[in-house]
């Protein structure tokens, strides 16, 4: 089974060759529907039949390596040669990323067919769609840093065309003037942010090819296991490829370009900035674990950025009015928790949260595109309410969704977030202040999701009597039910020991992570006791946010206004982002704008290069002056040149 | 028979073209300097084709003869359309040449 592992990265990519040469040419939507997600179910399939022959096998033998061709080899004369396969790697981590991947991205591809239904890009979106499949399986499954940087370029490449997917739309994007930007603008910023953060991942590879001599992942980790932590260099390491994870992730300081990517079709949202892409810098963290196991400092600013990220995010979603933008702050918010998770060693735990927000996120995702879709693409969720009665089977799965974002017991959120509270607590490098933000933001998430569920599904209806919403098709509400579905019992692969569960998802990733946690030799000191209060307390906080939700949307919506008018300040600050956008369009656009039109283009290119052309050809015009005057068409004076020069030649010819 | 004041001729008479060319400012007493000039040339051919005993630099004057028949007709017909046009065979004068 093992041998025929690339097959699943190869069946995404045949189906991006086929739709993207002849796919223009299918007029039947349903064809093209059924070779999209066909490719990726295919996959799918043959991930699970791998996963459970692996099930069957003892730990030490599930990690297994094929490789197909060298991809890169260079000679460099010293002892370090480079040497870069295309081979994939199939682990416990990887093949539940794989599994996470091809499994939500099927359901979303099915929902597509209902909801890209009569786009005229309809055969484009899928060969998109397949491409990112492709490129994020050999993300995840790649063994080395490099073939793992070209699928992570790869995500980032299909994420902008996506989200520029209908590029002459219009769509309001932070740093613009209100008005102007279309939706190819937020295209360019999510890719230009991005590149940013693919920068540290380049310099962090570097850094690790010439420390360790290859970009093997086996290699790699084979010997960072023998050295001791504290260095310098693991730290840069680190960092930089913390610093790329901060860009495909959407943390601190770079997170302002998933709130944009909404601008791309609902799906796309689901899929790649909710459920898989995003999730790829969570990945690569851990993959690397045993790296940032030798540097305990950095693995200290994960923890901060992560939790500082899961709060300031959760804020930020709480007065937004766009029902995507707001899933797209609870996203960086979860995406916070994960790094949060990481930073305090509980890497199992972030790659839990990882598989149950992709369910539930997924699900949110999905189901606002319903809603969307039943709006006639009106986004405000001021101008819903009353939506259950005419969307029941979105309604029901939405709550499903929001409550186990909500984290309330014994929905999948509970599980995997409280594991990653409880270890930010309870473990060697987690603190009671990591704990206390991650507690609010839980407390928020909880809030801001069912404000969300209150003002779009509840009340009274806001909108015009030309609007008449309708229950989406079969093929969207499906997925809904199975993600719904998995929402509820995603988590019970991770019941934690003292719930008297198995907490079996620990287990599984147990040897992929075992180097580092022998490395950092950690201890557990904290009681049971404060383990059922973090519990308890979490679940309390979660519930009181949903209550005071509902009392503030749907009994008291008098409060909501005046809050707002009694915090107006604070409410102007967080309804505009903290003005993250416009500090940053001050600081790095508007000066960079002002430096390259003062100084480069006035001052460098006008005087210094136009200068250097205009002079040089000033210089031959006034020699020119002088010299020109020999030719003064008088053929005479010519001919007299002509004798003395023969008279030379001859005079020198004779007496030589 | 003694070749050296045959060539001595020649040469004066050669010279005298060069600077004639040079020199003069009348395009008609340019074009004669240069009759002057391939006939000294003609003079030290048959001069030394006497001189070998061999016939080719006699054959070979013919040519330069008729060469500079062809070429003072066409060199005359030039010096008149430049006289119509410039009304004047003053050299100094023709310098449209230049930049």
């Amino acid at each position: 089974m093992f041998a025929y592992s690339p097959l699943i990265v190869v069946f995404p990519l045949l189906g991006f060759i086929f739709l993207g040469l002849v796919g223009w040419r299918l007029k039947n939507e349903k064809l093209i529907g059924i070779l999209g997600s066909g490719t990726v179910g295919l996959s799918f399939l043959l991930a699970a039949m791998l996963f459970f022959q692996m099930l069957g096998l003892q730990p030490e033998e599930r990690k297994h390596a094929v490789e197909l061709f060298t991809w890169i080899s260079a000679f460099t004369g010293t002892s370090s040669s480079l040497t870069v396969s295309v081979a994939y790697q199939v682990d416990q981590l990887s093949i539940l990323m794989t599994l996470i991947v091809t499994g939500v991205g099927f359901l979303i591809h099915v929902y597509s067919i209902g909801y890209m239904h009569g786009d005229r890009g309809f055969w484009r979106f899928f060969a998109y769609l397949n491409l990112f499949i492709f490129a994020m399986l050999n993300l995840v499954l790649a063994d080395n840093f490099l073939l793992m940087f070209l699928g992570w370029e790869g995500v980032g490449l299909c994420s902008y065309l996506l989200i520029g997917f209908w590029y002459d739309r219009k769509f309001d994007t932070g740093g613009y003037k209100p008005g102007t930007a279309t939706t190819s603008d937020a295209a360019k910023k999510a890719f230009i942010v991005n590149r940013i953060g693919d920068f540290g991942f380049l310099l962090a590879m570097f850094l690790i090819f010439v420390h360790f001599g290859s970009l093997n992942f086996d290699a790699v980790f084979g010997r960072a296991e023998v050295l001791t932590p504290g260095s310098s260099t693991m730290v840069w390491i680190a960092l930089l490829l913390f610093l790329g994870a901060t860009g495909k992730s959407a943390q601190i300081p770079l997170f302002i370009w998933l709130p944009d990517a909404m601008a791309g079709p609902t799906p796309v949202s689901a899929l790649i900035h909710a459920a898989t892409m995003v999730t790829a810098g969570v990945y690569m963290v851990a993959r690397c674990s045993i790296l940032y196991a030798l540097a305990p400092a950095a693995m200290q600013v994960v923890a901060i950025i992560g939790a500082l990220t899961a709060i300031v995010a959760a804020t930020i979603g709480l007065v937004q009015n766009d029902i995507k933008k707001v899933l797209a702050y609870s996203t960086v918010s979860q995406l916070g928790y994960m790094f949060l998770g990481m930073g305090v060693a509980a890497f199992s735990a972030g790659i839990f949260h990882v598989l149950t927000h992709a369910f539930f996120k997924a699900l949110l995702f999905l189901g606002s595109g319903a809603v969307i879709h039943a709006m006639h693409n009106e986004q405000d969720i001021q101008k819903m309410g009353g939506l259950k009665h005419h969307l029941p089977t979105t309604y029901k799965t939405f709550v499903v969704g929001a409550i186990a974002i909500a984290g309330i017991f014994p929905f999948s959120g509970f599980f995997s977030k409280d594991e990653i509270l409880w270890k930010a607590f309870s473990s060697d490098y987690g603190s009671v202040f990591l704990w206390i933000l991650g507690v609010l933001g839980a407390g928020l998430t909880a809030f801001y999701m069912f404000r969300l569920v209150s003002l779009t599904f509840e009340g009274e209806p806001r909108y015009g009597h030309e609007v008449h919403p309708h229950e989406a098709p079969r093929t969207m509400t499906i997925p809904l039910v199975i993600l719904a579905f998995l929402s509820i019992v995603g988590g019970f692969v991770g019941i934690p020991e003292s719930l008297f569960g198995g907490n079996s998802i620990e287990h599984w990733l147990e040897p992929v992570f075992a180097p580092a946690y022998d490395k950092l030799r950690l201890t557990t000191h904290v009681t049971e006791i404060a383990e059922y209060l973090s519990m308890i307390l979490s679940v309390g906080i979660a519930i009181a946010g949903i209550y005071g939700a509902r009392v503030v949307y749907l009994r008291r919506t008098e409060l909501a206004e005046a809050w707002k008018a009694k915090y107006a300040a604070m409410y102007r600050i967080l309804f505009n982002k903290y003005y993250v956008d416009e500090a940053y369009d001050k600081l790095f656009v508007s000066s960079t704008v002002k430096v390259s039109e003062g100084f480069l283009w006035k001052g460098v290119d006008v005087s210094v290069i136009d200068g250097a052309v205009n002079g040089s050809a000033r210089l031959i015009a006034i020699a020119a002056q002088g010299i020109r005057r020999i030719q003064t068409g008088i053929a005479q004076q010519y001919a007299t040149v002509f004798v003395v020069g023969i008279l030379v030649v001859l005079g020198w010819l004779m007496f030589k | 028979m003694d070749i050296q004041p045959y060539l001595l001729l020649s040469a004066i008479t050669f010279v005298i073209g060069v600077v004639g060319v040079l020199a003069r400012r009348n395009a008609i007493i340019v074009f004669m300097s240069i009759e002057l000039m391939l006939n000294s040339v003609n003079l030290s051919l048959v001069a030394f084709s006497a001189f070998l005993g061999d016939v080719t630099g006699q054959m070979l004057v013919f040519f330069v003869m008729t060469v500079a028949a062809a070429e003072a007709a066409v060199g005359l017909a030039i010096i008149i359309a430049l006289f119509r046009n410039k009304q004047t065979v003053n050299l100094e004068d023709i310098n449209i040449l230049k930049w």
